[in-house]
């Protein structure tokens, strides 16, 4: 075989793979939600899957937010002063932080920090036959363990995305207002006549909940589908982290193009 | 080697995993009320007989029938009704591990039941109590021996009252006290519930113990049925290399493969000298 | 750790998260942006909008008083046609004109209105007789290079 239809077949064959994980894992997640309604009936569950995925997050998006508002306002004033408008700062931080930087960054420290956690829960459960073992006593571990956490991570995520918006504002306030002085009015006021509640934060909102869900599903999938050994489970785990920010990212590309470009 | 009156009745099953062919035209029943060992040396199916019996997998040919209902065409509701009357113990105990003892055991009552938590916590200190670990209902799974948590395990596998008990290799990894514990426990649980018992092992000493029947299985079909005694003073061969622990015999020590001449490729050498 | 604590931590969560859309929505987005107040859409023809766009805001002596709701254009008259969603607080004569303005010299293009004289009011579904087009600045460059050179013909 020559080396161009040697990867070629290999291009294939990926390609084949591809596709056929997305529909096993399309199907996986039809058959969660199907089963969700555990979460309604004992809403501890979720509670529990909550704290595990949102708060537990909430260390670390709150302390990058606040220093991603912190550069952006430096380097937006820095920008800013030579058109000598360093009242829109404001502007440029809330905008690059709603509509942007918010949903997506805060979408790639979930996926880091209670996606991988959430496949190796779920892979361990597997390795060590927890979920046989619930599945023999008659208990769905499809709704039992899978749903509780996918729903718990699907909530989270736009919480966790307001909050590390609201803290970027924060940080940006915080250097450009109290450090060097920028006038708080023109900040606030600025801000307030670009930032639109409905073009801005709304659509923010919505990505930030198709971050949830891509991020929550492929946790999830990724460990309940994982080969049930040590190496396998960290294989998984790997796997989590680089779907989920490869898929956030194209995501936000779709998503960015549909809301924000074009005529309105 | 299936009776009318087998409470479980495996027939004609066909199963692979993808390629490797594990049951060809397996028959084989389970009388209601014995403890029944199957062993057979690793690879030979026996923990998937469990899970054939428990649905979580399904034969590409043949029938597992419950008494008159087929678990293998059982649907999803149907399948978690009929698991409700089992009870498993697995290899190393597969406990919750972000919950303690007492939960653990309380883990099916609470879901399967709507009793008050009095009522479960009766229940749980029962069910521990017959295992003798009334005493560690606090600790953490973590905290547990192997025997301790295969005991714990076994603890919360009865807490619904199961009529069938399905145990994987209890005694791997036990000493021998703990091993003659589980063994004597199968024995009781088995008596003074009035269940059917069925343990998969390659313990000999104690499955010959502990168990009413021993099924033997080998190239994917029973090669031998009976008795502990019966199948001791048997002279086939293969119960005779298996019973003896025997290195070779029927079952060969190498695994099939060209000659070891022609692997080594010495033929070749020969030649060049 | 304890249940009750893990229900509060995740209250908390909640709580903060809310907060978080809730300043996001009052602090840094606009109030009024948030209740569609009532409202009520006037249109006007324009030669030229210039790089005027839906969302656009309407003006008026400095103050936002609506927001343009689309941009089209119309066959028949072969202009464009701009709707503009008014505030009801707000009131018109009309005979008022509309003009599409630029803030600044490089800013965003928005339309503003000039009250006329009249002593009815614009209701739903009136258009603005009078309208200014967009200054294109190419075409000001090329007025001003045409005007220089005729300038220097005629010395």
């Amino acid at each position: 075989m020559t080396l161009i239809t040697r990867i070629l077949s290999k291009i294939g064959s990926a390609t084949v793979d591809a596709v056929w994980t997305l529909g096993t894992a399309s199907v996986f997640i039809f058959r969660v939600l199907s089963r969700s309604a555990i979460v309604l009936r004992r809403p501890r569950l979720l509670v529990a899957e909550m704290h595990f995925a949102g708060v537990l997050s909430l260390v670390i998006i709150i302390v990058s937010g606040l220093f991603v508002g912190l550069v952006l306002g430096l380097q937006g004033y820095e920008t800013l002063k030579r058109y000598g408008s360093t009242g829109a700062v404001g502007t440029l931080v809330a905008l690059s932080l709603v509509r942007e930087l918010g949903p997506v960054v805060s979408a790639l420290l979930f996926a880091s920090r209670a996606g991988s956690a959430i496949t190796a829960e779920i892979g361990i459960m597997k390795t060590t036959e927890q979920l046989s073992a619930m599945e023999m006593m008659a208990v769905d571990p499809h709704a039992r363990v899978v749903a509780p956490m996918f729903w718990g991570g699907f909530l989270s995520m736009p919480l966790l995305a307001a909050i590390f918006s609201a803290m970027g504002i924060i940080g940006g306030y915080l250097i450009t207002v109290v450090v060097i002085g920028v006038d708080s009015g023109a900040f606030w006021s600025q801000m307030q006549a670009s930032v639109d509640f409905h073009h801005d934060i709304l659509n923010g909102v919505i990505k930030s909940i198709v971050f949830g869900a891509a991020v929550s599903s492929i946790a999830v999938y990724e460990g309940y589908a994982s080969v049930p050994t040590a190496e396998g489970v960290s294989r998984a785990v790997t796997r989590t982290v680089v779907t989920s920010a490869l898929a956030v990212l194209a995501l936000d590309f779709v998503l960015t193009a549909f809301m924000f470009t074009g005529v309105h | 080697m299936i009776k009318k009156t087998d409470l479980l009745q495996l027939s004609s099953i066909n199963f692979a995993y993808g390629q490797t062919q594990i049951f060809a035209d397996l028959n084989v029943g389970f009388e209601a009320g014995k403890v029944t060992a199957i062993m057979g040396g690793s690879g030979s199916g026996k923990t998937t007989i469990l899970k054939l019996i428990g649905g979580q997998v399904s034969p590409q040919q043949g029938h597992v029938a419950w008494g008159d209902r087929a678990i293998n065409q059982m649907k999803h509701n149907e399948l978690y009704s009929y698991r409700k009357s089992l009870g498993m113990l697995f290899q190393f105990g597969a406990l919750f591990t972000d919950l303690n003892v007492f939960e653990n055991v309380a883990f099916p009552l609470r879901e399967q039941t709507a009793l008050p938590e009095s009522a479960i916590k009766d229940l749980v200190l029962m069910k521990l109590h017959a295992v003798g670990l009334r005493g560690a209902q606090k600790l953490m799974p973590a905290e547990l021996s192997g025997g301790m948590a295969r005991r714990v395990a076994l603890a919360r596998a009865i807490a619904l009252d199961p009529s069938l008990m399905l145990y994987d290799e209890p005694f791997t990894g036990l000493d021998p006290i703990s091993t003659a514990i589980t063994g004597n426990l199968i024995r009781t649980l088995n008596d003074a519930l009035g269940i059917t018992s069925v343990f998969v092992t390659h313990d000999i000493k104690a499955s010959f113990k502990v168990a009413d029947e021993v099924i033997l299985l080998s190239r994917g079909t029973v090669t031998a049925r009976g008795t502990p005694s019966e199948l001791l003073d048997s002279r086939d061969p293969l119960v005779r290399q298996f019973v003896q622990g025997e290195v070779d015999g029927p079952v060969p020590f190498h695994v099939h493969s060209e000659a070891y001449r022609d692997d080594l490729k010495l033929e070749s050498e020969e030649r060049n000298w | 750790m304890d249940r009750s604590m893990v229900d509060l931590w995740v209250g908390l969560f909640v709580a903060v998260g809310i907060g978080a859309l809730l300043f996001l929505a009052l602090k840094a987005g606009n109030v009024d942006s948030i209740i569609k107040s009532e409202g009520y859409s006037v249109s006007a023809e324009f030669d030229n909008i210039g790089g005027l766009k839906a969302k656009a805001p309407v003006k008026s002596a400095g103050v936002i008083v609506g927001r343009v709701s689309s941009v089209n254009f119309s066959n028949q008259s072969l202009r464009a046609v701009v709707k503009l969603d008014l505030n009801k607080r707000f009131q018109f004569p009309k005979d008022s004109s509309a003009s599409i303005l630029t803030a600044g010299l490089l800013g965003d293009q928005f339309v503003g209105i000039d009250p006329g004289g009249s002593l009815e009011n614009l209701v739903a579904g009136d258009r603005l007789r009078i309208t200014q087009s967009a200054i294109v600045l190419e075409k000001v460059i090329g007025q001003f290079l045409y005007g220089k050179m005729s300038e220097t013909n005629s010395d």
